[in-house]
């Protein structure tokens, strides 16, 4: 993976010594909580319902063991013993003292580590597949695009002060396990008839209020290009993005109203001056950049078989490994989803646990996941049962990967200022009371937002919750048919809202519907997709 | 209209006033417009050999509309005096500058040591923008930028 030079630590240093001066202004009422707010935001510190809430980039979502076990020290040192894995691959800690952060950000540096540009409205940290390097079903590994993204995009002097948050996906698979479609700028490194690899650049997309899946404004950039054709996409919506309503800010609005080839032209047009402007790094750098990303020494004798005698054992193979691309291993997912637990949380006795077998089973290297599990990478198929057995024993062992018990949840009204309703406790409930049906549900992705800002991806589930606020009660919305995939769709509303207990009996009566309706191998999207809304919704009101 | 706080050029200052972008096609002696976040900057291309002074106005430092409209000025060949003015916090200064920024007019006057600091603060820059700073990747590979 990518080891800083002495300039990338010097900026992540310099980032540090700035932030504490800030902060020293703040605390000495030299900067207003209105002048310090877009300093700390930029550097990924909000002010929450009861406390500073501080969001560390984890980039492309990869992760040394080293950087893992610093982690969840930080959650014990700083926080209460627990760190929450986000939609964006980053990790939160929700209970932070402001004067504390610059030394916890002296921590983070020191691991290559940081929280720059991981909120505010500026270009946000870079995510990318989790699978990446590993996939079997790769052309190239995403990742050494994506950080030729994160050092342009880092301390940009122009795109600093943007109408909204900027957020860009980088995968390189045909299937598609980042969400590329629904960000401002989802990349897909590809390969033209004439052999070359590029960038397809789909512009526009995101979830929030007005869910918008993004056109594709490009079929090919080549890679000695890339950078000039992101800041031109970037400098047309600076120029021109919203600024009167927050809420139509974001770029996906622009290209709305616009229209995809009015706002591709004015790309296009900005892209062939900026072409002129000698901006794009040389290919050396990306080359130099790869090699960090090399294939880690596989053993070529790995043997290629499993011992499937423990039948837990089995299961948890089924539903949480994947095929890598080198024979004798496999990808293995650690679902931080437990029966009954906080989607997305692990303490750091568990962040040190699954750092020091990332270290003896996966070359040192873990990621993270937008669906808030943490993956080994390269795993020996050998070395397999001997892993899950760890796993279990730290309570890290669940078989549940995209299973309806494998939910994506927001942090909620529990912690988030801007929250409606909770999202914690009704995924909760919905865990406990689906974990008999699990096995029979298959392949169900259900996805839990606290409010209209859709942190927690409501739009894409196959199925999605929606917490709102009716007349100051919580009430939550149903959504079928919504997915984040290649077949990328937003789900729709089923109708009126639900009380938290109502919101799981109407999706036991949805998984029943599918349960009937099923053929075949379908899921219950592909069940929806066949026979439509209206089944599901009789039964849900009947 | 607030004074000047910085200026990173030897030549003199205009006194003048910036008129409005509007105003500016049709005034052909001005020397000095002034450009809100609205305005679009390529409108003055054509007349940047006889532009002195543009003023570009950031009313909110929310609004980074001006970030752009310095670049495009630059990257056009501009090489007058390009001053913001408005709301402009100490901590966009470098910013400011590495986008063609070479004058300052703060609405509230900065303290001049954290204004240094912020704008001394960084060694090196990722990128290549409007102050012909060399970026990191020229750097690692031996490229000096502008040949």
């Amino acid at each position: 993976m990518y080891k800083y030079d002495t300039y990338d630590q010097a900026m992540v240093d310099t980032r540090v010594e700035e932030f504490r001066d800030q902060v020293k202004r703040r605390l000495e009422g030299h900067l207003s909580e209105d002048q310090f707010k877009p300093l700390r935001l930029q550097n990924g510190l909000y002010l929450q319902l009861h406390a500073y809430m501080l969001r560390v980039a984890i980039p492309y979502g990869t992760l040394s063991s080293a950087q893992m076990h610093v982690l969840g020290d930080i959650a014990d040192q700083y926080d209460r013993g627990y760190g929450h894995f986000t939609t964006r691959q980053n990790i939160q800690y929700n209970w932070i003292q402001l004067d504390q952060t610059p030394d916890l950000l002296a921590d983070l540096a020191k691991v290559e580590m940081h929280a720059i540009q991981t909120s505010g409205n500026c270009i946000r940290n870079i995510s990318s597949d989790q699978y990446a390097g590993a996939a079997a079903d790769e052309i190239v590994d995403p990742r050494p695009y994506a950080e030729l993204l994160r050092q342009w995009s880092s301390f940009h002097p122009e795109f600093l002060v943007l109408p909204r948050k900027f957020k860009i996906a980088v995968i390189a698979s045909k299937t598609d396990r980042a969400a590329m479609k629904l960000h401002d700028i989802g990349i897909r490194m590809v390969r033209n008839a004439a052999g070359e690899i590029g960038a397809a650049f789909y512009v526009g997309g995101g979830m929030g209020r007005t869910p918008m899946i993004a056109p594709l404004v490009r079929e090919f950039v080549p890679l000695d290009q890339l950078i000039t054709y992101a800041e031109a996409c970037l400098r047309v919506y600076n120029r021109y993005g919203r600024r009167d309503n927050k809420y139509k800010a974001r770029i996906k609005i622009l290209v709305h109203e616009l229209g995809k080839d009015e706002y591709t032209r004015q790309v296009e047009e900005e892209f062939a001056h900026l072409l002129t402007q000698g901006i794009e790094p040389p290919l050396a750098e990306l080359e130099r950049i790869k090699t960090h990303f090399a294939d880690p020494a596989y053993d070529t004798n790995a043997p290629d078989t499993l011992d499937r005698s423990d039948p837990d054992f089995a299961v948890w193979v089924d539903r949480n490994c994947a095929a890598h691309k080198q024979p004798g291993y496999m990808i293995a997912t650690i679902s931080l989803k437990p029966v009954g637990g906080i989607p997305g949380d692990a303490s750091g006795e568990q962040m040190r646990v699954m750092a020091e077998l990332g270290r003896q089973y996966s070359f040192d290297e873990l990621r993270v996941t937008h669906a808030q599990n943490i993956v080994l990478p390269h795993v020996r198929k050998a070395d397999l049962y001997a892993l899950w057995q760890r796993l279990d024993a730290a309570g890290l062992g669940t078989a549940n990967l995209d299973t309806i018990g494998d939910i994506i949840a927001c942090p909620g009204l529990d912690y988030c200022s801007l929250a409606n309703a909770r999202s914690i406790p009704v995924a909760q409930k919905i865990s406990e009371r689906f974990a008999a049906k699990q096995a029979d549900l298959g392949e169900l992705k259900l996805k839990i937002s606290g409010c209209i800002n859709a942190c927690g991806h409501h739009h894409a589930g196959h199925i999605g919750i929606l917490g709102v606020d009716k007349k100051g009660t919580e009430n939550y919305q149903l959504l079928l048919g919504g997915s984040e995939g290649d077949d990328t769709s937003l789900g729709q509303i089923t109708g009126p809202g639900f009380s938290e207990d109502g919101i799981v009996d109407a999706i036991d009566k949805a998984t029943d519907v599918y349960l009937a309706h099923k053929q075949g191998d379908e899921r219950l999207l592909d069940t929806y997709r066949r026979i439509g809304m209206a089944p599901f919704k009789e039964a849900i009101y009947e | 209209m607030s004074d000047v706080q910085f200026r990173f050029r030897t030549d003199e200052a205009v006194a003048d006033p910036g008129v409005t972008v509007s105003a500016f096609g049709a005034q052909t002696n001005a020397s000095a417009v002034r450009l809100e976040p609205g305005d679009d900057a390529r409108e003055l291309l054509p007349h940047l050999d006889r532009i002195k002074l543009i003023e570009v106005n950031f009313p909110s430092f929310t609004d980074g509309r001006g970030f752009s409209s310095a670049r495009v000025l630059r990257e056009a060949g501009y090489t007058g005096e390009l001053r913001a003015v408005g709301e402009l916090p100490v901590d966009h200064l470098g910013h400011l500058r590495r986008c063609g920024f070479d004058a300052f007019a703060p609405d509230i006057p900065l303290n001049p040591a954290d204004a240094e600091a912020a704008l001394a603060r960084w060694d090196n820059v990722y990128q290549p923008a409007a102050d012909g700073r060399v970026p990191i990747w020229a750097l690692r590979h031996g490229i000096g930028r502008h040949g």
